[in-house]
C-alpha cells in the first residue's frame, strides 16, 4: 500500500501545492485535505503548509486551529500520527498547543526571504531521521512572524529533552530565542519549523539545493517500516 | 442621497438647467457638453459619475491614444500573439499548448499619497487583470523609482511601498522574481510604482471581457463595496500634484490580500468548470468600468440593479457605488443554468457573490436604484468612445543645450588609484548597490517553480514540471537616457530588457510597457511621449517583439517640474528547458571571460556621470537593434548548447558593475586585462576607464568553460559578433591588470551596505 501524506489547505494557505509536490518527489502519495472537512481521508501523516491562513489578521494561526480539519488532526496527532508544521503550520501547531511557545513579529519588523542555514539538532523525530544530528542544511526562510518565544522554563525543558529540532546558523534572522528554528513534541511525531523544506527539494528550483527533501523521505521511511 | 431626491433619468430630462459638478469630478467643459450631446439631455448624477471616471486620462488614454495607435500599426510578423492590445492583458503562445499573459501597470499617484496601500493595491490590480484573462498568476515583478536615496521623504515613501508590495504580494502566494529600484531627484514628488504580473493558461482557457447572450446573469463577486478609492482614476491619477489642494488620501484604495487570494482560487475553479461567458476585474473606475466595458464589448445591452450591490457602508450613494475603487472584486457574465454552480464555488471559498443584473436584448446600459432608473447610456460612449486629444507637442527649447553638454568631456580619473576609488563609489552608489534589503522582503520561492529571481538579469519560472518549459521576464527603463533623447531612450529600455531575457537563456517573444511621463498639457512632455512611443514602436517592429498591452501614466509632475520621461519595458521570453538557464554568477574558477559587443566612449546619461559628476547631458549610447538581436541569438545558443555557464548584460555602470555583481553572486574573483582595442570600428582604443565604465549598448559578459572556448569563439566569428577575451574567473579579488585590484570583501561591503544604511 502506498503511503498517503495529507496537506491541508486553509483559506490563505500558499505553499500547499509545493508541499504536495515535495511529498510526491519523495515517493509518497500526496493527498489534498480541506479545512472544512473533519475527514482526513485515512492519510498516514499530515503537513500543515505555509501561508497566511485567514489572512493571519488576528494572530498567525489563531483562527485555523478552530477549523474542522484541525479537530481530527489534533486528535490523531495525540495518538501518534506524524504532523509537520511549516511556517504558518508551525504557528498553527503552537496555537493548538501540540507544540509549546509562540511566534512574534520578527525583531526587525520586516518580512524576510532568504536562504537560511540550519543545524539539525534532533535527528530522531519522525521527520528528521534521514539527517544526521549536527548536520547543517540550507533551506529558504520567508516570514514576518517568525520570532520563536517561550518561557525560560519551557526553553530549558526543550533543551534538556533534546526537543530543539533545528537551530539557525550564521545569524539569527528574526530574534528567535536561543536561535530556535524548529521544535518537536516529546513523542517526536509532531514537528514544527519556520523555514521551508518543501522549497528545497529540486536541484534547479529556488536555492538550487535539495536539503529539504530529507523531511519527506524521513517520514516515508518511517511509515513504510512501521 | 435618499430616494426622495434621487436624480433619475426622468428627473434629468425635465431639469436641463441644474448645475452639475463636472469640474470637481475632473471633467473639462467641452467634455461635459459632449456628454449632454450624446445623451440629448443633461446626465444624471450617476451618469456624470460614470463618464467622469471613464473619460479620465487614466481610463480613456485620451491624450496618448493617437500615439499608442502605432503599436497596432507597426506590428511585427510574430505568430506568437494570441490576444492583442485592448483586452485586460495581451496573450502570447509559448508552445506545448500553453499561453502566457502579462502586463505592467502603474500605481504612481496613490503610492506617493499613501505608500503602503498604494503599492499594495497596485499589485492587487495587476494580478486581477491577469486573472481576468483566464490565467493562473505565476509571478510578479516591481519596477520602482524613488526620489534621491538620501532625501527624508524617500524614507517615508520607499519603506512603505516595499512593505505594501511585500505585505500584499506575499499573502497571495506569488513569487516576486524581478523588477528594478532606481533613485533620482526627478522622482522626488512623483515616485513611480509599476507592477507587473505573468499568468499561465492553456490556449482553450483564454477568457475575454465581454457580455453577450441576452438573459445571461451579471454577477459581482469578491469584496463588498466601500467608500475607498472614489475618483482614484480621475481626480487623483489624472491630475498633477499641487500643494494648495487638500490631501487626496481618501482617493486611495485599501487592499485585503487575503480576500484577493480567495478570489484567485475561487475564480480559477470557476474557470476550470467553464462557468463564465465573460469576465472583467474591477480596478480603476470600479463598477462604472466593469459594466460599461463588458456591455460595450458584447452586444451592448445590460440592466443592473445597483441596490443589490453588497456594501460595507450602507450610506453610500449610487454615484459613490459606481465610482468606488474598492479592491478584490470581479464581475462575471454567467449563463442562467450555470449560476447555481458558480454560487456554490464562491460559497466554498467564502467569497460573496451577488447577481446584480443581466444582459439584455437592447443596446443601452441601464442602471436602476430601488426600481428607479438612474443610468441610460450607450455603453460604448462611456467605455470606448471617450474623447481623443491631439495634444500639441514641440521639442523643448532646452533639448539642444542638454545634448550639447557632452558627458565625454567630464574629467576622468587621472590615476589607477583614482580609478579604483571611483569603482568603489560607483558599485556602492544607491542605484548600483545591491537591492537585497528590498527584495528580501518579497517571497521569491512560493509555488516552487522559481528558477531565477533578483538579482539575476531576468526572473524565470518553470511552467510545466514534466517538460521543463519556462518563461522569463525582465523590466528595464532609464529615464536619464530618455531625457537626453526620448526616441533612443525608449529603444534603450527595450534593448536592455530584451538583452536581459536573452542573457538568462530565454528567447524574447513580446513586450508590455508602462509609459510614465509628466503632464500631457505641456507640449514638451507631449513631445517626449510622442518620441518615446515612436521609438518603442519602431524598435519592437525591428526586434520582432510585439507590444501586447500596457499602461500610460501621465501627470507625473509637481507644479511645472515633470519627471524624466520614463518608459519602462517588460520583455517576456520563453525557454524550452529551464535546466539550460544561464545565471549571472561567476561560480567556477578558470572560466574564461568574454566581452561580447563593442565598447565606445559613451558616457551621456551614464551612472558614472551621475555618481562622480552629478551630470546629465550629451547623447545617450547609440542603439543598434540588429546587433541586439544577434547578441541575443548568441546568448541563447550559448546557453542551449552549454557553451557558457554565466552571462550578465552590460548596462548602467558598465562592465565593472556587471563583473562585480557576477563575482559577488558566485563568490569568486576575476582577473581582467584591458584589451588593445574595444571597438572594431576603432573609435576607442583600449583605455581602462572606457573599458570599465562605458555604457555602450549591445554588450554582455559571459563565462566560458575552457573546453568550449573554440566552439564559442567560432560561433561568434561566424555570426559576426565581436567577442573579446578580457580575463578569467579567479581568486578572491577583482584585479584589472596594470591598474588596481579590490578584494571581494571590500567590494561586498561597498555594494551591499548602502541601501540599508540609507533607509534603516
Amino acid at each position: 500500500m502506498t503511503t498517503r501524506i495529507g496537506v491541508v489547505t486553509f483559506p490563505g494557505t500558499l505553499d500547499d501545492r509545493d508541499s504536495l509536490r515535495a511529498v510526491r518527489i519523495a515517493g509518497a502519495e500526496p493527498v489534498s485535505l480541506w479545512h472544512r472537512d473533519k475527514d482526513i481521508k485515512q492519510v498516514d501523516a499530515v503537513v500543515l503548509a505555509g501561508g497566511f491562513s485567514y489572512g493571519d489578521y488576528l494572530r498567525a494561526g489563531a483562527i485555523s486551529r478552530f477549523s474542522p480539519v484541525m479537530e481530527t488532526v489534533i486528535e490523531q496527532a495525540k495518538g501518534g500520527m506524524p504532523v509537520l508544521g511549516i511556517c504558518n503550520g508551525f504557528q498553527i501547531l503552537t496555537e493548538t498547543h501540540l507544540l509549546p511557545g509562540a511566534m512574534l513579529r520578527n525583531n526587525h519588523l520586516h518580512f524576510i526571504c532568504r536562504d537560511q542555514k540550519l543545524r539539525v539538532e534532533n535527528a530522531g523525530t519522525a521527520w528528521t531521521a534521514d539527517y544526521d544530528a549536527g548536520q547543517e542544511i540550507s533551506v529558504p526562510l520567508k516570514n514576518i512572524d517568525g520570532r520563536y518565544v517561550a518561557a525560560e522554563s519551557v526553553l530549558d525543558e526543550l533543551e534538556a529533552e533534546g526537543r530543539v529540532a533545528f537551530r539557525y546558523l550564521d545569524g539569527n534572522p528574526n530574534g528567535s530565542l536561543r536561535d530556535i528554528a524548529g521544535i518537536t513534541n516529546a513523542a517526536g511525531n509532531v514537528v514544527g519549523l519556520m523555514p521551508h523544506p518543501e522549497h528545497a527539494v529540486e536541484p534547479l528550483i529556488g536555492t538550487g539545493r535539495t536539503d529539504g527533501l530529507g523531511f519527506f523521505t524521513s517520514i516515508l521511511k518511517k511509515l513504510v517500516s512501521a | 442621497m435618499t430616494i426622495k431626491n434621487l436624480d433619475t433619468v426622468k428627473h434629468a430630462a425635465g431639469t436641463p438647467d441644474v448645475d452639475q459638478p463636472w469640474k470637481e469630478l475632473g471633467l473639462k467643459e467641452d467634455e461635459y457638453l459632449r456628454i449632454r450631446e450624446i445623451l440629448e439631455r443633461r446626465p444624471t448624477g450617476a451618469e456624470l459619475a460614470m463618464y467622469s471616471v471613464m473619460w479620465s486620462e487614466h481610463c480613456s488614454y485620451k491624450s496618448s491614444k493617437v500615439h499608442l495607435k502605432q503599436f497596432g500599426d507597426k506590428v511585427p510578423a510574430n505568430d506568437a500573439m494570441l490576444v492583442g492590445i485592448g483586452e485586460n492583458a495581451g496573450v502570447v503562445d509559448v508552445g506545448q499548448g500553453y499561453a502566457v499573459t502579462f502586463k505592467v501597470e502603474s500605481h504612481n499617484h496613490p503610492s506617493y499619497i499613501e505608500p503602503y496601500q498604494g503599492a499594495a493595491t497596485g499589485v492587487g490590480g495587476i494580478v486581477r487583470d491577469i486573472l481576468a484573462m483566464g490565467a493562473r498568476p505565476v509571478a510578479v515583478v516591481d519596477p520602482l523609482r524613488f526620489g534621491a536615496a538620501d532625501h527624508p521623504d524617500t524614507r517615508r515613501v520607499l519603506p512603505g511601498v516595499v512593505a505594501g508590495i511585500g505585505g500584499y504580494g506575499n499573502c497571495l502566494g506569488l513569487p516576486n522574481i524581478g523588477g528594478e529600484v532606481v533613485f533620482d531627484p526627478c522622482y522626488q514628488g512623483n515616485p513611480l510604482v509599476n507592477a507587473g504580473c505573468i499568468g499561465v493558461m492553456k490556449h482553450e482557457d483564454i477568457h475575454l471581457a465581454q457580455a453577450s447572450g441576452p438573459g445571461n446573469k451579471v454577477i459581482l463577486y469578491g469584496a463588498r463595496t466601500g467608500g475607498d478609492g472614489i475618483g482614484g482614476v480621475s481626480v487623483l491619477a489624472s491630475e498633477t500634484f499641487d500643494d494648495a489642494k487638500p490631501t487626496k488620501r481618501p482617493a486611495v484604495q485599501v487592499g485585503d490580500p487575503f480576500q484577493e487570494k480567495l478570489l484567485i482560487e475561487c475564480t480559477l475553479e470557476i474557470f476550470a468548470e467553464k462557468l463564465v461567458a465573460g469576465i472583467q476585474d474591477l480596478g480603476g473606475a470600479g463598477l462604472s468600468c466593469a459594466t460599461s466595458e463588458l456591455a460595450s464589448a458584447g452586444s451592448g445591452g445590460m440592466r443592473v440593479e445597483l441596490d443589490t450591490v453588497p456594501l460595507r457602508d450602507s450610506s453610500l450613494s449610487p454615484e459613490e457605488i459606481l465610482m468606488s475603487e474598492s479592491q478584490e472584486r470581479m464581475c462575471a457574465v454567467v449563463e442562467p443554468d450555470k449560476v447555481d454552480r458558480f454560487m456554490e464555488i464562491c460559497e466554498k471559498w467564502d467569497v460573496i457573490a451577488t447577481v446584480i443584473g443581466e444582459v439584455t436584448e437592447g443596446t443601452r446600459l441601464e442602471i436602476f436604484w430601488h426600481g428607479e432608473q438612474i443610468v441610460d447610456v450607450p455603453p460604448r460612449s462611456v467605455a470606448h468612445d471617450g474623447p481623443v486629444y491631439h495634444r500639441p507637442y514641440a521639442r523643448p527649447d532646452w533639448q539642444d543645450a542638454l545634448q550639447a553638454d557632452d558627458a565625454n568631456k567630464l574629467a576622468r580619473p587621472a590615476s589607477p588609484a583614482e580609478l579604483r576609488e571611483q569603482v568603489l563609489r560607483l558599485v556602492g552608489s544607491p542605484n548600483q548597490a545591491s537591492k537585497a534589503w528590498i527584495t528580501d522582503q518579497y517571497d521569491r520561492f512560493v509555488q516552487g517553480n522559481t528558477v531565477l529571481a533578483q538579482p539575476e538579469d531576468a526572473g524565470m519560472v518553470r511552467i510545466d514540471e514534466s517538460t521543463n518549459l519556462g518563461v522569463a521576464m525582465a523590466t528595464d527603463g532609464n529615464g536619464r537616457f530618455a531625457k537626453l533623447d526620448p526616441y533612443t531612450g525608449a529603444q534603450l529600455a527595450l534593448a536592455e530588457a530584451y538583452r536581459n531575457v536573452a542573457a538568462s537563456g530565454a528567447k524574447p517573444l513580446a513586450i508590455s510597457d508602462c509609459l510614465n511621463f509628466g503632464s500631457p498639457e505641456d507640449p514638451a512632455v507631449m513631445w517626449q511621449f510622442a518620441e518615446a512611443t515612436r521609438g518603442l514602436a519602431d524598435g519592437c517592429l525591428q526586434l520582432g517583439t510585439p507590444v501586447t498591452g500596457g499602461n500610460v501614466s501621465l501627470y507625473n509632475q509637481t507644479g511645472e517640474t515633470a519627471i524624466h520621461p520614463t518608459p519602462v519595458v517588460a520583455v517576456l521570453g520563453v525557454i524550452d528547458d529551464v535546466t539550460r538557464r544561464t545565471p549571472i554568477a561567476f561560480a567556477e574558477e578558470g572560466r574564461l571571460l568574454y566581452l561580447l559587443g563593442e565598447t565606445r566612449e559613451e558616457f551621456g546619461g551614464s551612472a558614472w556621470s551621475q555618481v562622480i559628476h552629478d551630470h546629465l547631458g550629451g547623447l545617450p549610447p547609440a542603439v543598434d537593434l540588429d546587433r541586439e538581436k544577434l547578441l541575443g541569438e548568441i546568448l541563447i545558443s550559448g546557453s542551449r548548447d552549454g557553451m557558457i555557464d554565466a552571462a550578465h548584460d552590460l548596462s548602467d555602470g558598465g562592465l565593472i558593475q556587471a563583473v562585480t555583481e557576477s563575482c559577488l553572486r558566485g563568490g569568486k574573483g576575476a582577473r581582467l586585462v584591458v584589451p588593445d582595442t574595444l571597438s572594431i570600428s576603432g573609435s576607442a582604443t583600449g583605455d581602462a576607464f572606457t573599458f570599465l565604465f562605458s555604457e555602450s549598448a549591445g554588450r554582455a559578459v559571459v563565462a566560458v568553460p575552457r573546453s568550449e572556448e573554440l566552439r564559442f569563439t567560432d560561433m561568434c566569428g561566424a555570426r559576426g559578433l565581436p567577442a573579446t577575451r578580457i580575463g578569467v574567473v579567479d581568486g578572491e579579488e577583482i584585479e584589472v591588470q596594470g591598474e588596481f585590484s579590490i578584494p571581494l570583501s571590500e567590494l561586498r561591503a561597498a555594494h551591499e551596505g548602502t541601501i540599508e544604511a540609507l533607509l534603516v
